[in-house]
């Protein structure tokens, strides 16, 4: 069995990218992508990005933490939702339960006002999908053994020789 | 925060480099990133000030090749060395699945070697963890330095609990992959139990 954190089962995958889905299209958006607090990319929706994806997921994560400390710093309980305005992109992030985060790309082809509602719907959405799943990982490890003794040594040994000098 | 994602068949893994300043914490994450092909490393993210001192964070992910349909992979971070950083080191340590210590062995640097031990085990109280709980391994850098701290006298005095550790000049890469290795698979023990 195994002692991870926590997991995303295949159907809470499909539910989630649904929303992700119906945000991109409802929005229009360019990219919309789901991180967890550490930065770990849940999910993404939208057309292949030139940067590099696990780098933005992380930096976008930095992001939150730090503007947390900052509302916390100035005596606020927490930024729920955080705009960053360019030139020609702009980003808009948003808090769901548990820590994750939902980031949205978009342009000039919508407006922030279309992209705060629609992302406020999807967040409620994402808040009920996310709760549920934490609920689930209660009582769910029979999925868990897929990674096994064998599968450990497995992966020593490409570490063993990826690691190599 | 360790995250196994069943439908894209990933595991994600959290490393963190942790140490005093100038102690060599990027420079290991540099080797890991020179010498690995480009196939299994992403992006080396560096969030750095103008005299090349980590602000923020460095941040390295790598993937391992896949095993009974897995891909897992490994984010490599470090936090900033410097103390009044701390807000930053300790937003780092948010979900942290293993923690590598790279000490600096000069005597010059001892007692920097301790605040930052000290600091390492107060932060992770705000997040109610203990080393006791967390895949730990201290690097014992710089041990070309005229002034290097034996490795026994240096285990005597921050490593009473005797933790992994290794001798390290990460310059040259002495060392980098021995410690990085041995998180690793300790990581991967902790996310199998019995």
């Amino acid at each position: 069995m195994v002692r991870a954190e926590w997991a995303i089962f295949e159907e809470d995958y499909w539910a989630i990218n649904n929303v992700l889905e119906d945000l991109l299209k409802s929005s229009r958006s360019g990219f919309v992508m789901l991180i967890d607090r550490t930065g770990q990319l849940i999910s993404q929706c939208g057309p292949d990005v030139e940067f590099d994806l696990t780098s933005f997921a992380s930096l976008c994560a930095a992001d939150f933490e730090a503007n947390y400390q900052l509302a916390k710093l100035i005596g606020e309980k927490d930024f729920s939702t955080l705009f960053h305005q360019g030139a020609q992109d702009s980003m808009y992030l948003g808090k769901i339960a548990k820590g994750v985060v939902l980031v949205v790309l978009f342009n000039k082809s919508t407006t922030l006002g279309l992209v705060r509602l629609r992302v406020k719907r999807a967040m409620e959405e994402l808040d009920g999908i996310i709760e549920a799943l934490y609920e689930k990982l209660e009582y769910r490890n029979e999925e868990y053994d897929a990674i096994d003794e064998s599968f450990t040594l497995e992966v020593e040994a490409e570490i063993d020789s990826l690691f190599a000098d | 925060m360790s995250l196994i994602n069943y439908s894209s068949r990933e595991i994600n893994c959290k490393v963190v480099y942790y140490g005093p300043g100038l102690g060599g914490k990027t420079t290991n994450i540099q080797y890991v990133y020179e010498k690995l092909a480009p196939e299994t490393k992403g992006k080396l993210v560096t969030l750095a000030t103008e005299m090349d001192r980590t602000l923020f964070f460095d941040f390295l992910p790598l993937e391992l090749g896949e095993v009974k349909g897995f891909k897992t992979r490994f984010h490599l971070y470090t936090v900033p060395g410097q103390v009044y950083y701390n807000a930053s080191r300790k937003l780092i340590l948010r979900g942290v699945d293993g923690i590598v210590f790279v000490a600096d062995s000069s005597e010059a640097r001892f007692d920097a070697n301790i605040e930052a031990l000290y600091n390492l085990h107060e932060n992770l109280k705000e997040y109610n963890l203990s080393l006791d709980e967390i895949p730990f391994v201290i690097q014992w850098n710089k041990r070309d330095m005229p002034d290097a701290i034996p490795v026994d006298e240096l285990n005597q005095e921050l490593n009473p609990e005797g933790y992994e550790n290794f001798e390290a000049v990460a310059v040259n890469g002495v060392g980098v992959f021995d410690t990085l290795k041995c998180v690793a698979k300790q990581v991967l023990r902790q996310l199998q139990t019995a």
